[in-house]
């Protein structure tokens, strides 16, 4: 090796003192699952529980119960006699086609992650608009998170918890958290100053401001924050579907290796009406409580 | 002025603020006199309130006036403490706002003051009826009597009916008035209004204004009003200061700003006012030059002759009776010194009220070649006012309008 070398090519670390690092992190992960892995696992098990239980629930209820229940929660949601008609129309066909089974274990891990990345994003949401500091420390973590390819942060979880649901389901918030947490912070600060301003007037304690001002306004922009976080919860399935998650993505997954265009394209299609479904409802649900919130010149 | 042995309600002692990331390093510069914009360009801070002593009577309106930028906005958000000053005391009724907790301040907010805003400040996610009964509703008072009460006080405002609507479906002036309900409706005894008015048009303006007035009338609040327009601050105020740049250049009633300005900003100010519309008689009058008491022609001629002038007011003590000149008095008394004064020897002229505003009288005092009479409530005579005192009011400003 020439001295000068390192003008043309970039002067690199050593080989083996890569392999040390790459060694040493390696195996003190290792350890670290070794040593906490069924602590933390044990941690999840309520989780596992309930996954397993509302999964179950979902199969083995009669197909026409299911329908008739979302069909009703469609409804409630959005009161309107055609979206309810679609969702009903594209069930049957997902059920005609053989991909009803998978659907529901589908539907159910969505539903549990939306839950969870709501019920941890949201309080993260409201933290970040309350402090500058935690927003400067959030930020930087959830820019990760979105750009981090999924497989990345798949290796450790796999190696922490093993093949399975658990995994799958902290992959899939992971993913699906941010734009929840970033649109809860958004709303929230976006809330007009003056209301805000007049709530504290009245004497308004921190928390009724938060419930009764902060949160009811910043609604349109969580909802979307949550429209988005389902989206891409359900882009996530066929990625979960490889570290042991059943439902959808199997199948997809099984089209691409063996190269089965048709089965791909109908369990990717089941992927699509479900969330155009999640999608339709949940927005017609937040349009219809924020009407008499349009058109006020201060808001 | 307040009078010496009467306690004010409201107390601001030496309220500085400065706005940026350290104001106390920059208290120095702003006691030594530096000017504001001398500190903003060395230390990054922004004055915003220098050395503020106000004393607000209870039961009054006091307005404080100032341009955009002039601090008034910040000063009533001290008052309540939504903003807090860099240094100074804010005392109500005795109590040292600054010394409260949290607890205590939320206490404090929720039954001693509440607020109207420039731009409403209402709910949009709540019906008018809840947006009004909003502060009941954050001292924990029941659902059904907060609604009742809320009901009570959209009545007042003019706005039954609308309970159930949101503040989208209402004008801006209804809007406002939504405001002034919620206001109303906590009994609070302080009422802060952050140019309540200045987002309304003129003629919703003056409506609110005049509502406002009668409110006060059987309310007896204590109002702290911020406005930017003279007019509305004369109209409304009991006591007006004006702020200029974060410093009160002058405060004092209406009359005092409009006759005496402090200097030439707010001179400025007051030139653009329309004073017919905004002094009353009372202000303008000069003391009776002769008041004529006497029986008879002859008496009432030496007590004209002792005085100035060559006509008096004759004055008996059913009170003011009209005029006489001393030419008719003198021809009638060359005939007989002794005879009575009847209304032959009186010149009809039309009296005038103390409280009258100026403008109501101008035509009067035109058309009358006399001095009118000014007499109080109970038809006692207070003074006179002559055209040419009225000229020299009104001429300083725009003479040509009102006059003409």
């Amino acid at each position: 090796m020439a001295d000068s070398s390192w003008l043309t090519q970039f002067p690199q670390m050593e080989r083996a003192d890569l392999l040390a690092i790459r060694k040493s992190l390696d195996a003190a992960y290792r350890e670290f699952s070794r040593s906490y892995g069924d602590l933390i696992e044990s941690f999840f098990d309520p989780l596992l529980t309930f996954l397993i239980w509302f999964e179950k629930l979902l199969l083995n209820t009669p197909w026409w119960l299911v329908i008739m229940a979302v069909t009703v929660l469609v409804y409630v949601a959005s009161r309107s006699w055609k979206l309810s008609l679609a969702v009903i129309l594209s069930l049957l066909t997902i059920g005609y086609f053989g991909m009803w089974d998978n659907t529901m274990r589908t539907l159910s891990i969505i539903t549990v992650c939306t839950l969870l990345a709501i019920a941890l994003g949201i309080p993260i949401g409201i933290l970040m608009a309350r402090s500058d500091r935690a927003q400067a420390i959030v930020t930087p973590m959830l820019d990760i998170m979105q750009t981090m390819p999924a497989f990345v942060y798949l290796i450790p979880v796999v190696m922490l918890l093993g093949i399975g649901k658990i995994p799958g389901v902290i992959a899939v918030v992971i993913y699906a958290i941010p734009p929840v947490i970033r649109l809860t912070n958004l709303g929230i600060r976006l809330v007009d100053k003056e209301v805000l301003e007049a709530a504290t007037a009245y004497g308004a304690s921190p928390m009724q401001r938060l419930f009764g001002v902060q949160l009811p306004l910043a609604s349109p922009t969580i909802m979307a924050g949550i429209n988005q976080t389902i989206m891409m919860a359900l882009a996530m399935v066929v990625i979960a579907s490889m570290i042991g998650v059943k439902g959808l993505g199997q199948p997809v997954l099984k089209s691409i290796t063996n190269q089965y265009f048709t089965l791909g394209l109908f369990n990717g299609l089941a992927i699509v009406a479900l969330a155009i479904i999640f999608d339709r409802v949940s927005q017609a649900y937040a349009k219809r409580n924020q009407q008499h919130m349009q058109g006020i010149d201060n808001a | 002025m307040p009078k010496p042995e009467q306690q004010p309600l409201i107390q601001i002692d030496g309220l500085y603020k400065v706005f940026g990331e350290r104001p106390e390093t920059v208290m120095g510069a702003v006691k030594a006199g530096q000017s504001k914009d001398q500190i903003l360009a060395d230390t990054g801070h922004t004055v915003g309130l220098k050395d503020i002593n106000l004393n607000i009577n209870k039961g009054e309106i006091f307005v404080i006036m100032g341009l955009s930028g002039s601090g008034k906005s910040t000063l009533i958000r001290h008052f309540n403490r939504l903003i807090d000053p860099t240094e100074g005391q804010i005392i109500v009724e005795g109590t040292d706002v600054m010394k409260f907790s949290a607890r205590e301040l939320e206490q404090f907010r929720r039954h001693k003051m509440s607020m109207v805003f420039q731009r409403f400040g209402l709910m949009p996610h709540r019906t008018v009826v809840d947006n009004v009964s909003y502060g009941l509703a954050v001292q924990g008072v029941d659902k059904k009597e907060r609604l009742d009460k809320a009901r009570e006080w959209l009545e007042t405002v003019g706005l039954a009916g609308y309970e159930d609507q949101y503040p989208s479906q209402l004008s801006g002036g209804q809007q406002q008035r939504v405001g002034l309900a919620r206001a109303l409706c906590t009994d609070a005894e302080i009422l802060l209004m952050d140019e309540a008015f200045s987002a309304l048009d003129p003629l919703i303006r003056s409506e609110m204004q005049d509502q406002l007035i009668e409110l006060q009338q059987s309310l007896h609040k204590t109002i702290i009003f911020i406005t930017h327009d003279l007019d509305e601050a004369l109209r409304l105020g009991d006591r007006i200061a004006i702020l200029k740049d974060g410093e009160l250049v002058q405060q004092g009633e209406p009359v005092d700003i409009l006759l005496n300005p402090a200097d030439a900003y707010v001179e400025a100010f007051v030139k653009d006012v329309n004073r017919a519309r905004a002094l009353t008689v009372e202000t303008v009058m000069k003391p009776p030059v002769c008041r004529i008491t006497a029986d008879t022609i002859g008496e009432a001629l030496t007590q004209m002759k002792r005085l100035p002038g060559n006509y008096g007011y004759y004055v008996t003590d059913e009170g003011y009776q009209g005029v006489i000149c001393q030419r008719t008095l003198e021809s009638e008394a060359k005939l007989d010194g002794d005879s009575p004064i009847s209304e032959a020897t009186l010149q009809e002229v039309p009296a005038i009220a103390s409280d009258a505003l100026l403008e109501s009288v101008i035509p009067e005092t035109l058309e009358t070649d006399f001095p009118l009479p000014v007499l109080d409530a109970d038809g006692d005579l207070q003074g006179e006012l002559s055209r040419a005192s009225l000229a020299e009011v009104l001429g300083e400003s725009h003479t040509k309008d009102n006059a003409a």
